[in-house]
């Protein structure tokens, strides 16, 4: 069930290199090919968190998207994410960001996500997000 | 650990700029780092590749995130002595606005330097300081000089 406007990815999902790999009900699966231009410390090569949160972020929000109850059309705002980074991504390697929309309210959703190499168990980082349903998509609502 | 003992040996170990430069994401992000006496102002140019939210349009959540992370670590750098950079433990990051297609800027605040850990809280704006569009609160570990 690739909805057209998440196969439809945001600008700066495409320069950090996203792909979305696979959905299932409430889940959705991302992952980022290791590339020069995401690196964060030069002297290890290991990419920045900040890559790591803007990935999470990005699958956060995909995974509201592939909840039963969501609607088409709805629009969506991140209220807050917090990470916490287990242990360094390696450098050369694949990063994999599962998120998983655990509920879904009439204007808040709950989700939490997990960024990993191979192994689920040995992950990289984890998050957990709140998203706001429902916000007006339109310009000029920026008070 | 080489990158900040190159910065030092060049007297440059406060030249927050001349850090970013060398790292890639940062390159790629674009941040740029000012210091004012002994205040650090951080400034990520508006450039479409940034955007998240086409209809809007505003700025990906995870651009917000990534400035506000570096804006933190580039402050507890300018304010410490660690021989290599601080790692993330954990950061909490609230919405507060969504980030027009407009440029950006940050500052941090060191809350508390213990020996091994610093709590850093950061926030970023556009029009006015006093409106910001997300803030963020993070642990930092601080790795000592020859560990």
């Amino acid at each position: 069930m690739l909805k057209q406007e998440m196969s439809d990815l945001p600008p700066h999902a495409k320069a950090v290199g996203m792909t979305l790999v696979g959905t299932e009900p409430r889940k959705c699966l991302v992952k980022v090919p290791y590339a020069e231009h995401l690196i964060g410390d030069p002297d290890t090569g290991v990419i920045h968190g900040g890559v790591i949160t803007a990935t999470l972020d990005n699958a956060s929000g995909w995974s509201v998207r592939c909840h039963e109850n969501w609607t088409d059309g709805v629009s969506m705002a991140t209220l807050d994410i917090r990470i916490d980074y287990m242990k360094p991504a390696v450098p050369g390697e694949d990063l994999y960001v599962e998120a998983e929309c655990y509920r879904m309210g009439r204007s808040v959703a709950f989700v939490r996500a997990l960024a990993y190499h191979g192994d689920k168990s040995d992950p990289v980082a984890s998050s957990v997000g709140a998203f706001m349903l429902g916000t007006p998509n339109q310009q000029g609502r920026n008070l | 650990m080489k990158l900040l003992q190159e910065l030092r040996e060049q007297d440059r170990g406060q030249d927050m700029q001349a850090l970013l430069d060398k790292i890639p994401y940062a390159k790629f992000l674009d941040i740029r780092a000012e210091n004012k006496g002994n205040e650090l102002t951080t400034t990520l140019p508006f450039r479409d590749e940034l955007i998240g939210n086409t209809i809007l349009p505003a700025v990906h959540g995870g651009v917000l995130g990534a400035f506000l992370e570096f804006t933190s670590v580039i402050q507890l750098l300018f304010q410490t002595s660690c021989e290599t950079l601080p790692r993330t433990v954990d950061i909490s990051v609230d919405y507060l606005r969504s980030g027009r297609p407009q440029d950006m800027f940050g500052r941090a605040i060191v809350t508390r330097q213990g020996r091994r850990v610093a709590n850093v809280r950061a926030e970023i704006w556009q029009d006015e300081k006093s409106k910001p569009i997300a803030a963020a609160h993070g642990h930092y570990l601080l790795i000592p000089s020859g560990s």
